[in-house]
């Protein structure tokens, strides 16, 4: 991921000295990566069906009543009158499970493909967004961060608006940038990179700052280059730190480009679908739901991705986690 | 004594914030080239718009801004307080969930080893999606929807904050407290809540800025008029961008206002942590 | 000519209103294959010292040369190696990519690199933990490697800011044993920072006695133990002498200041 960032001539240097981090030639015992993975996926498979759980009981104490005759098509007959009526656990609201992963197998519109389908398409275009908007976040993040570690002068006059930026909703430039960029896909992307960027670079600047002082002396001592420093010494004990933001940015990059989609009119991704849905939540919540969920895994998906090359590439560094 | 290259290297970038010792003058000083920058882009921006002649509808001057910002002040005001009360409302709601779930939970590990991991599974999910339901549910026009939003955002990093600073605890402070033969309530109140303090107010002002994200994206899905995302929608979509900008200018100063706040109540609750300190030594 | 020659130095710290004197002309020489201690209470300026000779600071005024040359020049010739109180080893390395680091920056081919590596790891007992990662190893022997890696370019001076002062008296006792057969078969030239009276006295030429407010130094104690010292030094009668007489110069150096 971080390579992509780089610039081409550097490139050649970077792969050699990413390969070091990595710690190639290994006969050591290593911590056994594969059940760490499998490990991250679990949690989030548990997490679904906490929710999953949580949602089904919450009906069952305090939802529309549950019929199901085999007259009506079911498999089976099941009868429930909920001891209490929440208004927000009926079925409008809070559709059983079953009708929305139905909703995923019928057709999304009349004759069409069936709404997992849409779904998926939609999710590919967003999450290419989305990808596209988190590389060129993370690597304008990651230049800006360096610059700024090397430069006091730029960091005292930037950094307190990367700061203040943070702390204002930039979404609301959202209706703005996509009529600027044409309501395009790339509007979109560009504001998912714009989101990202702001982590990446404060992380960035910290994590090359976080060597000890006394490593920083060893390289003066052998009058290394500010360049040998930066790559042997500096992002090597940045990694946790942009890895940290990484993960941040990675969650970030699917919100930006869902809500980019929105004001640009953009119907393709799961933004639109979101817009769409919602216009029919009243006859078919289910869909909305599905789209949810899509949006969701989207999110996961990401993250998960991050999580497993940060373990990948920092798995020589235990020492530091502890 | 302090390693003179730490001292060199590490305190090369701190403002100089100890007023008994820098002057003032010094202090104007240091900032002078932050404020120079935003006087230069403004300059830039306002020149550009004028000498390439842009047209209004695609990037308004900052002068045009500012017209249109003094011109319906009233209104911009109002936009302000409804969102405004929208964030803050989620704001409370969901950072007391948090922090009421982590106190619960922080005396039983399994509980807590179980559920912080979820939490942070759930917060690498775009809570946002969620935004257009929680309209349906409590209705597009009132403000609770959006705060129910916001709430939802805010409650996962308030929670896994608060955990850690509950359970991140120096093992010999807890140590001491055993040794003292105290309750489990009063180690809590003694060491853990204390050591949560600082990590309570960085998932504050992480969550002042979700608050206002949730509040004004919440909007892009409905509201009325009286909200500052369906202003600014509304306003950039008939192309009077000066008022979106206006717009967005309440939406900064709100941003701003609400982190200033939380830092200077962290001055006021927990003067004696590092980040706080003003002196180094 | 001396390896180490320094005038007239002085190093202040802060400005006008509120500065404090580091050092305070402060004049020494060192002759090639000395093993010098800098000794002083806490604050006495001792590890400064030692990094305006290595110019990782410069002084406020005054001159120092190293091989007859000013430190900048000699830090950019890589004339001294390095070694810190903490091992300051990067985790992301293995032990053998560790020694390298400083022979990659000079430049030298992976096959030189991994043969001096071995080398230096067999100076120092490692043998056979190349592979490993720092974490892998005891503090004894991460300070070992940092040892190894100061002195993998060969530098004719080696500065030590306190290298033994985190590890239990056991395992400093051995490594100042096997400091010193280093420094014998190196001829290297070493400046050593310490806390401790008998460790100087047991490894030093020269004790340096330090006092603090300002760093001054008080007295210079040549140290006659016969060579090549081992455990049975530290029992000779005139170690004790001689730990009594650095003792005292210290307690000299504290009441001159009160």
């Amino acid at each position: 991921m971080t390579d992509s960032s780089l610039p081409g001539a550097l490139v050649a240097d970077a792969e050699h000295d990413v390969m070091d981090v990595l710690g190639a030639d290994v006969a050591v015992p290593q911590p056994n990566r594969f059940s760490d993975g499998v490990k991250i996926v679990l949690r989030f498979v548990a997490v679904f069906a906490l929710a999953m759980l949580v949602w089904e009981l919450v009906k069952f104490i305090g939802g529309t009543p549950w019929r199901y005759t085999t007259a009506e098509g079911a498999l089976f007959d099941f009868t429930w009158f909920p001891p209490f009526e929440f208004k927000i656990a009926n079925d409008l609201n809070m559709p059983h499970l079953w009708d929305i992963f139905g909703a995923l197998i019928q057709p999304a519109q009349r004759n069409g493909p069936p709404l997992v389908n849409v779904l998926a398409q939609a999710a590919v275009v967003t999450m290419a967004a989305a990808l596209v908007g988190f590389i060129i976040g993370t690597a304008v993040g990651l230049l800006l961060g360096t610059i700024f570690a090397h430069s006091p002068l730029l960091e005292r006059s930037l950094v307190p608006y990367v700061v203040a930026s943070q702390t204002i909703p930039i979404l609301a430039i959202a209706p703005m940038v996509v009529v600027w960029l044409k309501a395009g896909w790339w509007s979109v992307a560009l504001l998912a990179a714009y989101l990202c960027f702001f982590p990446v670079t404060i992380n960035t600047l910290r994590g090359l700052r976080s060597p000890d002082p006394r490593a920083l002396e060893l390289m003066k001592s052998y009058a290394a280059t500010t360049w040998a420093t930066l790559w042997k010494v500096r992002y090597p004990s940045a990694l946790p730190y942009i890895f940290t933001a990484l993960k941040i940015a990675a969650t970030t990059s699917v919100v930006g480009a869902i809500i980019g989609e929105l004001p640009s009119g953009i119907r393709e991704g799961l933004g639109g679908a979101i817009l769409n849905f919602n216009q029919y939540y009243a006859i078919v919540p289910q869909k909305l739901w599905a789209t949810i969920i899509f949006t969701a895994i989207v999110g996961i998906l990401f993250f998960i991705s991050i999580t497993l090359v940060e373990r990948v590439m920092t798995r020589n560094m235990r020492k530091l986690e502890s | 004594m302090a390693s003179p290259v730490e001292k060199t290297y590490s305190d090369r970038q701190k403002a100089p914030s100890d007023t008994t010792r820098v002057s003032w003058l010094e202090r104007v000083r240091y900032y002078l080239p932050t404020a120079l920058i935003f006087v230069a882009v403004l300059l830039l921006w306002e020149g550009l718009v004028r000498g390439l002649d842009i047209k209004q509808f695609i990037l308004p001057a900052p002068s045009a801004i500012l017209d249109a910002f003094m011109g319906s002040l009233a209104q911009m005001v109002n936009l302000g307080i409804y969102t405004g009360t929208e964030a803050l409302g989620g704001f409370i709601i969901g950072c007391a969930l948090g922090i009421g779930v982590s106190l619960a939970t922080s005396r039983w590990t399994t509980a807590r080893e179980t559920l912080l991991p979820l939490a942070i599974a759930a917060n690498s999910v775009p809570i946002i999606a969620f935004a257009p339901v929680m309209n349906n549910w409590f209705g597009v026009s009132n403000q609770f929807s959006k705060m129910a939003i916001v709430a939802v955002i805010t409650f996962f990093p308030m929670m896994i904050n608060m955990t850690r600073g509950l359970t991140l605890v120096d093992p010999s402070a807890l140590e001491l407290m055993r040794s003292y033969a105290v309750s489990e309530w009063k180690t809590l109140r003694e060491v853990r809540i204390p050591n949560s303090l600082p990590y309570m107010f960085n998932a504050f002002k992480v969550c002042s800025t979700l608050a206002l994200i949730g509040a004004v994206v919440g909007e892009f899905f409905g509201g009325t008029r009286d909200a500052l995302g369906v202003y600014i929608t509304q306003e950039a979509a008939q192309f009077r961008f000066q008022n979106s900008w206006a717009a967005i200018i309440i939406a900064c100063i709100l941003g701003i206002g609400f982190y200033l706040l939380i830092v200077a109540l962290e001055r006021l609750v927990i003067p004696w942590h590092a980040s706080v300190r003003k002196t180094e030594e | 000519m001396s390896v180490v020659s320094i005038s007239s130095v002085n190093k202040v710290f802060g400005k006008a209103p509120n500065q404090t004197i580091a050092l305070q002309d402060i004049n020494l020489a060192i002759e090639p294959g000395e093993f010098i201690s800098l000794i002083g209470p806490s604050g006495c300026g001792k590890s400064t010292l030692l990094r305006i000779i290595g110019d990782l600071i410069s002084p406020s005024n005054g001159v120092v040369l190293v091989n007859g040359k000013p430190a900048p020049q000699a830090r950019e010739n890589r004339e001294y190696g390095i070694v810190f109180q903490a091992p300051v080893l990067f985790d992301w390395r293995t032990v053998e990519k560790n020694v390298q680091l400083p022979l990659e920056i000079m430049g030298q081919t992976p096959s030189e690199r991994a043969a001096r590596a071995n080398e230096m790891l067999e100076l120092v007992e490692l043998t056979g933990f190349q592979k490993h990662y720092p974490y892998q190893l005891s503090g004894g022997m991460q300070q070992r490697v940092s040892i190894a890696r100061a002195l993998s370019f060969n530098p004719p001076l080696l500065l030590m800011d306190e290298p033994f002062g985190a590890l239990d008296e056991i395992t400093r006792e051995r490594l100042n044993a096997e400091l010193l057969a280093i420094w014998a078969r190196t001829q290297t030239t070493i400046v050593f920072v310490t806390h401790s009276i008998p460790e100087a006295v047991f490894l030093s030429t020269r004790v340096v006695v330090m006092s603090a407010r300002p760093g001054r130094i008080t007295e210079i104690i040549p140290i006659d133990l016969p060579q090549p010292r081992d455990m049975a030094t530290r029992e000779l009668p005139r170690f004790y002498a001689l730990v009594t007489q650095v003792r005292e110069a210290l307690r000299g150096g504290e009441s001159a200041k009160g």
